[in-house]
């Protein structure tokens, strides 16, 4: 810190600005060599993490592709997103053939919101399995939900049939107080962590009244994976 | 304080022929671990008190009724030390602790291990004095056993094993008063019975080693806030008999809320404190995703303790509004008794208070 | 001459392990070391992360010490720790998205975390690159060792592993009150007050012909 900067008048100005910008020069350059450096994998990255769950909750699928339903009908996401739109993800057995949809819901839980990602299969109109996006439930009650047997049991074949004019679920999704569980579109909560029960509940129903009425009737478009 | 030990004496074995061995071993477990926590502490010097004094004894004692009968035992030394520790201890020891030791000990086991603090059994089963509760004998560090299963195996439904609160609040079904008072409607998943707590206490006050204000204002004004709920919104809530009756909260009015370091000296705070925890009690069992509230109400009326006192201060004829050293309660107390206002008093003042004993 | 350099240097090195460390002693950094340490491998990689831009930072500090005028001297600090908080931030997320969804926002935050700054404006800013490298690497050294301890015993008790390995077996019955922020408090405080009865016990020592044990 010895030299002409040690002057009692202080710097001027232009010094000042100089310095500020050659730092912010460098630095943008670093940043930037970062980002490019490590964006192709942080991309994998995403794309795998996401696969997973969704391969969970599929477990035939072997790919996938991102789609989104908007009021106009549905298509593949990418260029502009429409307002009111849906996010969900189409996936494809080994042949190529539809092997279900995996969709997101939330609903608030016990202690924060829970994010679910469930699997729909078309072919029965029921829902075939759930996994955990992200909760805050507390550790050993609301989070039996993804270890409990029993309870992910009712996700075998969790009925979401549409009614007959193609507008909602002929039936509400909806969590029931365990042990009373007496048709195919309820589901058994858990003794003691009825809550975080009622919140996957929640989240399905919220979700499916929101996404089927629009992807059913154009379920065909889905159809094969292109390569 | 031998007198305290002695009063709930009676609610210990009530609770012992309520539940058995189980209960039986855990109280004998968690105060002794009390004890010992305690003995080491004094020992390393850095505070006050002895085990003479007995205030662990009663520290253990509260702690075990407040647990359910089947908490397994190691958790239950786990309580007793974090009680002991952290509520008392890390304080300074006896008389300077902010925050009831017991509820301290039983606030920690909440947080650590919500499943098995939550898993109660039902009350008067035919084999309780020849067999433990499968929990109570778990492995230290390891989870305990089923005892939904063990319930099953003997034909109880799940519902006889969940506390009254729980079942208020989960499926809304109300237990009649009377049986949450006695204690002794068959197979229902409660503590010692309320009247005989209330019995005890009423000993205690007489012999004025308690503050008959405390419990007063506590459950009055939890009653009187249920009875207004109840009032202006009817059948979603409980009555006030259920409100009064049931957890722990005539244990914590008069046990708990009444603890000498932790509570005002004031007769007006005295009732300010009570009824801040009436209130609180009310609005988390209410409101809160919790069944029970007696326990975070408590602790959070200990710690506006300083506040109320504080704001509760007697003025001295002919002084003005400034803090100055507080007369003796008007309610004159057994002179085991301990507290902090007197001169010869066995245990130094807090020590954030304005009449700070000088270090020798 | 090397041997009274490298002396210093050695000294340098073991100020933020031991003397000065971050953790236990000068008590800093408390956010991450609270909000993180819920397991090891979590502790150990924000400690690594912090090393990593606690050192680049200090390094390039020290390096433009001479240039940077001290009027814009913190704005200069801050930008430079920007920059390398950015550049962990995305090698974490090519590295491992489980880690980087731990840590959560806790990455960003390694900026206004007063490790850095403070060692930046204290240290490097007065020595050479090298000297200030070697301390900044013992400081944050401390500092993981620091999380580590924290986040080893919060993941034995609140999980019943350590590295993610098992320690006792499928019937462990997780301390949950570990793995939320109360447990944070309650070890670090354990810590602490491990830390400083060690601290007297060895003043005492030190002190014992004088006979002044007390306070």
């Amino acid at each position: 810190m010895n030299g002409a900067i040690q002057q009692p008048q202080g710097t001027s100005a232009v010094a000042l600005v100089r310095t500020l910008g050659i730092v912010s020069t460098v630095c943008g350059l670093i940043i930037v060599a970062a980002y490019q450096g490590t964006y192709d994998a942080a991309a994998a990255n995403r794309r795998l993490a996401l696969e997973r769950t969704v391969f969970k909750v599929i477990p035939a699928a072997k790919s996938m592709s991102e789609w989104q339903a908007t009021p106009q009908g549905i298509r593949p996401v990418g260029g502009e997103t429409v307002a009111g739109a849906v996010k969900f993800y189409a996936a494809y057995d080994a042949d190529g053939a539809l092997a279900g949809i995996a969709a997101e819901g939330a609903a608030k839980g016990y202690a924060d919101t829970v994010r679910i990602l469930y699997g729909y299969a078309p072919a029965c109109q029921c829902i075939t399995g759930f996994g955990l996006v992200a909760s805050k439930e507390t550790p050993g009650i609301g989070d039996k939900i993804v270890t409990d047997k029993a309870f992910l049991e009712n996700f075998k074949a969790l009925d979401v049939k549409l009614n007959a004019e193609l507008s909602a679920l002929a039936n509400e999704v909806k969590a029931v107080k365990h042990g009373t569980k007496s048709n195919p579109w309820q589901i058994d909560a858990i003794a003691g962590a009825t809550v975080t029960s009622r919140a996957v509940g929640k989240a399905i129903n919220d979700s499916a009244q929101l996404l089927l009425p629009k992807l059913v009737p154009e379920l065909e478009k889905l159809g094969k994976k292109e390569s | 304080m031998a007198n305290v030990v002695y009063s709930l004496l009676p609610v210990c074995a009530f609770f012992v022929y309520q539940y058995g061995l189980s209960a039986a071993a855990s109280i004998l477990v968690v105060t002794a671990s009390c004890l010992l926590a305690e003995r080491f502490f004094v020992r390393t010097g850095t505070q006050a008190g002895s085990l003479s004094d007995y205030s662990a004894t009663i520290t253990g004692l509260l702690l075990a009724l407040t647990l359910p009968p089947g908490f397994p035992l190691w958790m239950g030394a786990v309580a007793g030390v974090a009680a002991i520790a952290l509520g008392k201890a890390l304080f300074g020891g006896i008389g300077f602790n902010v925050f009831n030791p017991a509820l301290v000990g039983r606030a920690f086991v909440q947080a650590a291990f919500p499943a098995a603090i939550a898993t109660y059994t039902p009350s008067f089963l035919p084999n309780r004095f020849s067999e433990f509760i499968p929990s109570t004998l778990a492995w230290p560090l390891m989870a305990p056993a089923d005892t939904a299963a063990w319930l099953k195996a003997m034909q109880y439904d799940a519902l006889a094993s969940a506390s009254p609160l729980a079942r208020w609040k989960f499926e809304g079904f109300v237990t009649p008063a009377w049986d949450l008072i006695t204690s002794l409607a068959g197979h229902m998943a409660v503590g010692p019975s309320p009247l005989l707590i209330l019995v005890c206490g009423a000993y205690l006050a007489l012999r004025r080693f308690m503050d008959w204000r405390i419990p007063v204002a506590v459950l009055g004004s939890a009653g009187l806030s249920a009875l207004v709920i109840y009032a202006a919104f009817g059948t979603k809530y409980p009555d006030p008999f259920f409100m009064l009756f049931s957890g722990g909260m005539v244990l914590g009015a008069v046990y708990m809320a009444t603890d000498m370091a932790t509570s005002p000296v004031t007769p007006r705070g005295m009732w300010l404190y009570g009824a801040l925890i009436g209130v609180l009690t009310v609005v988390i069992r209410y409101y809160s995703g919790l069944p029970e509230g007696v326990m975070y109400a408590i602790l959070i009326g200990n710690a506006a303790t300083p506040l109320i006192e504080r704001i509760t201060q007697p003025t001295p004829f002919g002084k003005g509004l400034s803090i100055r050293a507080r007369r003796s309660a008007s309610y004159t107390m057994h002179p085991d008794y301990i507290s902090r206002e007197e001169a010869a008093a066995k245990t130094p003042t807090k020590r954030f208070l304005k009449n700070k004993p000088k270090k020798k | 001459m090397s041997d009274l350099s490298q002396a210093r240097t050695f000294d340098e090195f073991m100020e933020g392990i031991w003397r000065q460390n971050p953790v236990f002693v000068m008590v800093l950094g408390m956010c991450p070391t609270l909000a993180v340490t819920v397991s090891a491998v979590n502790a150990v990689s924000m400690g690594l992360a912090t090393m990593f831009v606690l050192v680049c930072s200090c390094g390039l500090v020290s390096l433009m010490r001479n240039i940077v005028p001290k009027e814009v001297r913190i704005a200069t600090y801050i930008v430079i720790i920007a920059t390398f908080v950015t550049v962990v931030d995305y090698v974490i997320q090519a590295v491992s998205l489980a880690v980087y969804d731990a840590l959560g926002a806790f990455i960003q935050l390694i900026v206004v975390n007063c490790i850095i700054l403070g060692r930046a404006e204290a240290h490097a800013s007065k020595h050479p690159p090298l000297v200030a490298m070697v301390n900044a690497l013992g400081m944050s050294l401390g500092f993981v060792i620091g999380l580590l301890a924290l986040g080893a015993v919060r993941e034995v008790l609140g999980a019943g592993t350590l590295f993610g390995f098992s320690l006792f077996g499928a019937d462990f019955q997780p301390w949950v009150v570990m793995v939320l922020p109360p447990g944070g408090f309650i070890v670090l405080g354990a810590w602490l007050l491990l830390f400083s009865a060690l601290k007297r016990r060895q003043e005492a020592r030190l002190a014992a012909q004088g006979g002044g044990h007390g306070a």
